[in-house]
């Protein structure tokens, strides 16, 4: 009846499936270069990762008695799945997704009241409390970046090893974990920088931690998720505030220690090129329901976790802070939208005030 | 009407006559019931909770600080419940302290003299239980206003009641941390018990977040949850077989 409508028409709003399809969607780059980097590790966390998610979502809506395909085709379940399988480390046994994924989705998402309701960003508790749980997996099950292995003279796996590997822990006969891991870029500046144990020009001169802008490896990864990002912005997928304030202040904090310091403090492009800080910036912290939703209130947010990670990085216990910044934060989300409330139109400032005290 | 009037007296007699009967064990159960399930330190009132969340990390700590728990509540509401009619109220409270510190301190002593080894396990949340509510709750809610015997059976079951929730999340948490049951059997059973300690999981790689204090609070969470979902179920069955019943009663409603 309505088809001789005539233009101008209107396009239909983002819903929260299409966005969260999308999204995912622009994560492909990044998981595309973190393969070649990594190895097939990746895309089976990721595959097993959307697996899990899907059953446990499934499996906690029909108990909650809420309809399951409404909310598990809200794609939202998808996008926490493709984090954590982007997040853990390449060569993580099927268990490890398995737990994390459990406590995202069971845990973190569905016992706070499903979507819209979690306080905290579920993939990022998965990863914590991984962390936390199996610090020894969590850490050394990094696949040796296909940059460094001429160099350190390491082994890869094909598809099916690596297979073998993550679900019955089996290895070829000729491959051992030393030569097939190595340490993460971050985890060589935190055991052998930061310790003092060795200034920056001496592991620039080992060749095994900076690439050619950023971490050796990990640097292209992070570009390919700030492109996915910068395509987000474009889209208006994602409002600018959050990831550009987030990347200013780790940018602007390692630039004002690093220069006081040159011999011990890592160059600011390395701090914004390696780890997972892209993907934090642009996919993680951006998580519509865990970030603040104000205006200022996402710059404060933003900045927050940026100083947060360079603060955890430097002086904390762990080589990356990702998890933990977008955790912390995520706490005070009630008290920055709380401040931030921006003035209602028709409102003076004055009376604001007046309202107020 | 008439007809639901001799229904209602038929009823009342007959719980005066079960009144008329009221045995030792009528007087009993209903003391063990609130201290077990209906009233739980932990469960009904969430007392205690920072000895629970801090010692329940293996069975064998919480069944150590559980039953210390036990013989200090049985100490406090006996020694309370002698002394309800001596102490006058408006100094009543100061009294309850002064009596639950002392018998925190002897049975602390008593863990030090016989059992050092669990003591240095336990360390500070012995001197501790001092400041769990419970007991003091309920030598005001009860001991005070109650006989010998009524105080000293309401001890023991409102301890036994926080001791098992204790070594229930205790259990819980070594099982999903370590993967054992009872380890370190013989700090509190002595060396020729260590054949008690259970490896519920062999080769098991261990869970480091439910032996880390965010463990008891989740752990703690679901018990309640658990227990939450089991009483609402009940209650939803009691209050279908009450509206049967009134509807037998009363069929022109």
């Amino acid at each position: 009846m309505f088809l001789a409508q005539s233009s101008p028409y209107l396009q239909p709003g983002l819903n929260v499936s299409k966005m969260m399809r999308v999204v995912t969607l622009l994560m492909v780059p990044g998981i595309l270069t973190a393969t070649y980097v990594f190895g097939y590790g990746v895309l089976i966390n990721i595959l097993l990762a959307i697996v899990f998610a899907l059953s446990f979502e499934a499996i906690i809506l029909y108990l909650r008695k809420r309809p399951v395909k409404v909310y598990i085709n809200d794609n939202s379940a998808l996008l926490t799945a493709v984090i954590i399988g982007v997040a853990i480390p390449p060569l993580a046994p099927w268990w490890l997704t398995f737990v994390g994924v459990f406590f995202a989705i069971v845990v973190a998402k569905q016992l706070y009241g499903g979507i819209g309701y979690n306080t905290f960003n579920p993939a990022m508790v998965a990863y914590a409390i991984l962390l936390i749980s199996f610090p020894a997996q969590m850490t050394t099950y990094w696949q040796t970046p296909a940059m460094l292995l001429s160099q350190v003279d390491g082994q890869t796996l094909s598809l099916l090893e690596t297979v073998q590997f993550q679900l019955f822990s089996q290895l070829p006969a000729n491959v051992t974990m030393d030569a097939l891991t190595s340490a993460s870029p971050l985890g060589i500046v935190r055991t052998s920088v930061l310790s003092g144990a060795a200034t920056i020009a001496e592991i620039d001169a080992q060749g095994n931690a900076f690439g050619v802008f950023g971490g050796i490896g990990t640097e292209w990864v992070n570009l390919a998720f700030l492109a996915g990002g910068l395509f987000m912005l474009r889209k208006g997928l994602i409002s600018w505030h959050i990831p550009i304030s987030l990347l200013a202040m780790l940018g602007f904090l390692s630039l004002l220690f690093g220069s006081f310091e040159l011999d011990s403090n890592p160059s600011p492009m390395f701090h914004l090129f390696s780890g997972a800080t892209m993907l934090g910036a642009f996919f993680i912290a951006t998580d519509p329901v865990t970030a603040a939703t104000t205006p200022k209130g996402r710059i404060f947010y933003g900045a927050g976790i940026g100083a947060l990670i360079y603060i955890i990085r430097t002086w904390g216990g762990y080589p990356d802070a990702i998890a933990f910044s977008v955790l912390l934060m995520n706490m005070c989300v009630p008290l920055l939208d709380y401040y931030t409330q921006p003035r209602v139109y028709g409102h003076k400032v004055e009376n604001n005030d007046q309202e107020q005290s | 009407m008439e007809n639901t009037e001799t229904q209602t007296d038929i009823l009342m007699e007959t719980q005066v006559e079960t009144e008329s009967k009221s045995s030792l064990l009528e007087e009993y159960a209903p003391i063990a019931k609130d201290g077990l399930w209906t009233n739980n330190a932990v469960f009904a009132q969430m007392l205690g909770l920072c000895p629970l969340l801090a010692v329940s990390n293996s069975v064998v700590n919480a069944l150590g600080l559980g039953i210390a728990t036990i013989m200090v509540m049985i100490l406090s509401n006996v020694s309370v419940s002698l002394i309800r009619n001596i102490v006058r109220p408006e100094i009543r409270l100061p009294v309850f302290v002064v009596i639950i510190a002392s018998a925190v301190t002897t049975i602390e002593l008593i863990i030090h003299a016989w059992f050092h080894e669990l003591y240095l396990v336990l360390g500070i949340f012995i001197p501790l239980i001092v400041t769990n509510c419970a007991i003091i709750a309920r030598a005001e809610a009860f001991a005070s206003k109650n006989t010998l015997g009524k105080s000293f059976f309401d001890g023991l079951m409102m301890g036994l009641g926080f001791a098992l929730v204790l070594v229930t999340l205790g259990a819980l948490r070594e099982i999903i941390g370590m993967g054992t049951l009872f380890a370190n059997a013989h700090i509190m059973f002595g060396e020729g018990m260590q054949w008690l300690t259970i490896e519920v999981f062999s080769d098991y790689e261990g869970f480091l977040l439910a032996i880390l204090p965010p463990g008891a609070f989740i752990g703690l969470a679901f018990l309640l949850a658990a227990r939450n979902l089991y009483e609402k179920k009940r209650k939803d069955k009691e209050k279908q077989k009450k509206q049967q019943e009134t509807l037998l009663l009363n069929p022109s409603a």
